[in-house]
């Protein structure tokens, strides 16, 4: 026993939830690369939030670009410029709000949905968890970029139908760790306890499972976002993003398509290239050190 | 086997004598008729984990469940408390059949309770002591006076002061006041059956003593019924009022504890018996230990018969020679549980008590 005043307990409940995190962030801290990735998020982050202030919208328009075509890097333009003459600098910094925007919400999206599925089918189980198992099997072992092309092609191309295509194609994953997280949990006597006292499926599933599932859920989540990014990426090169935004993914597209290659405008290939890879090894690097945190078996290997 | 319990062994009849809450049977009693429990095996096998059950417990009595791992012991209690369904046979609160309706189980919750083997993980590790005894409650959507309801079962589980242990985690108790955590979450329902499923199997020796006082504390003052399933002959002996002696999803023999276990009848009683480290009383009813042969068999392959032929000690040393062709072909009937206090399946001591009987009328002519 260590209480011995009682205090309310919406006030200890919150001291102990702040206690747990506490002990997760110093489990968190000890690990470099994880420090790393979140000291990189946050200035992709920080940068993408402050683009409006740092660079003026204006300066996306076709119409009203300033600099020469293709002009290397200057003083003017530290990136150099694009085919109609648009500052490098100006469209990655802008690129990095649709590409981290379309990244994080597909991600939300296709864990709610992977949670949801998972943890139903490893709680009710029986006819209904096969049949949903079978079709996250289905899912799992389409090729997500094929597919996700066929979507764009027939759905059209806009930005909320990319979120969806990208969440379409990568909720399944999720589904099958959530289940298989819910049926060790079911598998606790606790579970049992509460079933003798007359719980029903939603108790169960949301005090006692769900919040056993959660951390995992947030560290696969985590590693779930760079590969959204990469796919929103892969798609816009291809031609298939929203024809009206800059993404990371567009700036690369009209890069190819007006012969940057050829003309050895590296300035135009490299910045969105870089940041995509700056921003996917952020992600990887704070989502491999969160499931170290969280999954105790991965923290066994660290130490 | 546990002192504290009960005074002495010298004088078994003390602590079972009628106390003040004397079994109240029908009422709010639970009874099981015929019960079975068959789940399908791989390759189209059947186990046959309870393979006809008659057992009552009433409130204000305590009833034993003993046996071998593996006898069907737990999944008895699990179908008990209408977590597992049965394949044949009834369970009756209060003489209403169970249904399985979501509605009627959730009613049947309140009358019956569980209290699990582990207290470290029969509570979730994220809920506090509080969350844990209210949840039943909170699922029964009984909202008047909940701290009340939570702070009057954690005392009569023996936490006191219950404002204490409130905020406490699980981790942060001992293994005993774990189980006192568990017994309060079941008793806030306020239930009249107790399903113990060796309940201090996973304890201290030190604290078994006192979570055997309080269930024995709860039945005399509360009248609560109790369910008590053990491997531990020692703790029925110090807790029970009646025994069932349980082997391959059949009971055995049953009556009240201090005859069943100082005068066991059953061939496997006696060997049970017969290994109890340390207990005088019981030691005078089987003085040489008898170690059975072999290993429980398989569930899915019942012996024809009589089910414990081929480990029954009598039939291995020839002294069941007479009976031997029924041991071997004739199944034993079902012991109900009301027609006589002690109760035992077995062709030889059937014979023998027949005998008896034939000689002492033989000698009265």
């Amino acid at each position: 026993m260590t209480t011995t005043t009682p205090v309310s307990p919406r006030s200890l409940r919150w001291a102990r939830r702040r206690q747990s995190f506490t002990r997760s962030w110093n489990a968190y801290r000890s690990q470099r690369t994880g420090m790393i990735g979140l000291f990189l998020l946050a200035a992709i982050v920080i940068l993408a939030l402050a683009a409006p202030i740092l660079v003026d919208e204006s300066q996306l328009s076709v119409t009203q670009a300033t600099g020469g075509r293709m002009e290397p890097p200057s003083a003017g333009f530290p990136l150099g410029t694009d085919e109609v003459g648009r500052s490098i600098l100006a469209l990655t910094l802008w690129g990095a709000r649709l590409s981290l925007l379309i990244g994080l919400t597909a991600t939300v999206v296709a864990i709610l949905v992977g949670t949801a599925i998972g943890v139903t089918a490893g709680h009710i189980g029986g006819w209904y968890g096969w049949i949903a198992l079978r079709f996250s099997d289905w899912f799992m072992v389409l090729p997500s970029l094929v597919v996700a092309i066929a979507l764009l092609a027939v759905l059209g191309r806009s930005m909320s139908t990319t979120i969806l295509v990208i969440a379409m194609v990568s909720w399944s994953g999720t589904t099958r760790l959530v289940r298989a997280q819910t049926l060790t949990v079911q598998a606790r006597p606790y579970l049992e306890r509460a079933k003798a006292l007359g719980a029903g499926h939603w108790h169960q599933m949301t005090k006692h499972i769900l919040p056993n599932v959660l951390p995992l859920v947030l560290a696969s989540a985590t590693l779930l976002v760079p590969s959204a990014i990469l796919m929103e990426s892969s798609l816009a090169w291809l031609g298939l993003g929203d024809p009206n935004v800059v993404s990371w993914g567009s700036i690369l597209n009209r890069a190819s398509s007006n012969g940057a290659v050829s003309a050895h405008a590296w300035w135009y290939l490299l910045p969105p290239g870089l940041a995509i890879l700056l921003v996917v090894l952020a992600f990887m690097m704070c989502g491999r050190a969160l499931e170290a945190v969280f999954n105790p078996r991965l923290r066994g290997e660290q130490s | 086997m546990s002192s504290e319990a009960r005074s002495s062994n010298e004088e078994p009849s003390s602590g079972s004598a009628p106390s003040s809450a004397a079994p109240v049977r029908g009422e709010k009693s639970l009874t099981a008729r015929d019960l079975r429990v068959e789940f399908g095996l791989p390759g189209g096998r059947v186990a046959r984990a309870v393979d006809g059950v008659d057992l009552d417990v009433a409130p204000g009595e305590i009833v034993a469940l003993a046996g071998e791992s593996g006898c069907g012991k737990t999944t008895l209690a699990r179908t008990l408390l209408g977590l597992e369904r049965s394949t044949g046979g009834t369970v009756a609160f209060g003489g209403e059949p169970l249904r399985y309706s979501t509605k009627a189980l959730k009613a049947y919750r309140r009358q019956v309770q569980l209290v699990l083997q582990d207290p470290s993980g029969a509570l979730n590790p994220r809920h506090t002591v509080y969350d844990a005894v209210a949840e039943g409650l909170r699922i029964h959507g009984i909202t008047d006076d909940e701290p009340g309801r939570v702070a009057d079962a954690l005392s009569r589980a023996g936490l006191r002061p219950p404002e204490q242990f409130f905020l406490a985690y699980p981790h942060e108790l001992s293994g005993g006041q774990r189980q006192r955590v568990v017994i309060a979450g079941a008793l806030v329902l306020r239930p009249s059956i107790l399903i113990a499923d060796e309940p201090v199997a996973s304890l201290d020796a030190s604290v078994r003593g006192e979570i055997l006082a309080l269930l024995l504390r709860l039945k005399e003052e509360q009248g609560l019924g109790a369910l008590v399933i053990t491997h531990d002959l020692g703790l029925a002996w110090s807790i029970a009022d009646r025994i069932a002696i349980m082997y391959l999803g059949r009971i055995v023999e049953q009556g009240p504890v201090e005859q069943v276990l100082t005068a066991p009848r059953h061939p496997y009683t006696r060997a049970l018996v017969s290994v109890l480290p340390g207990a005088p009383a019981l030691k005078e009813a089987v003085p040489e230990p008898i170690v059975l042969a072999g290993e429980l068999p398989d569930a899915s392959r019942i012996p024809g018969g009589c089910r414990f032929r081929p480990r029954c000690q009598e039939v291995a040393a020839g002294r069941a020679a007479e009976v031997l062709h029924r041991c071997e072909s004739e199944d034993l009937e079902i012991l109900g549980p009301e027609s006589a206090p002690h109760l035992v399946a077995c062709h030889l001591d059937r014979a023998r008590r027949e005998d008896a009987r034939d000689g002492g009328a033989r000698m009265a002519v």
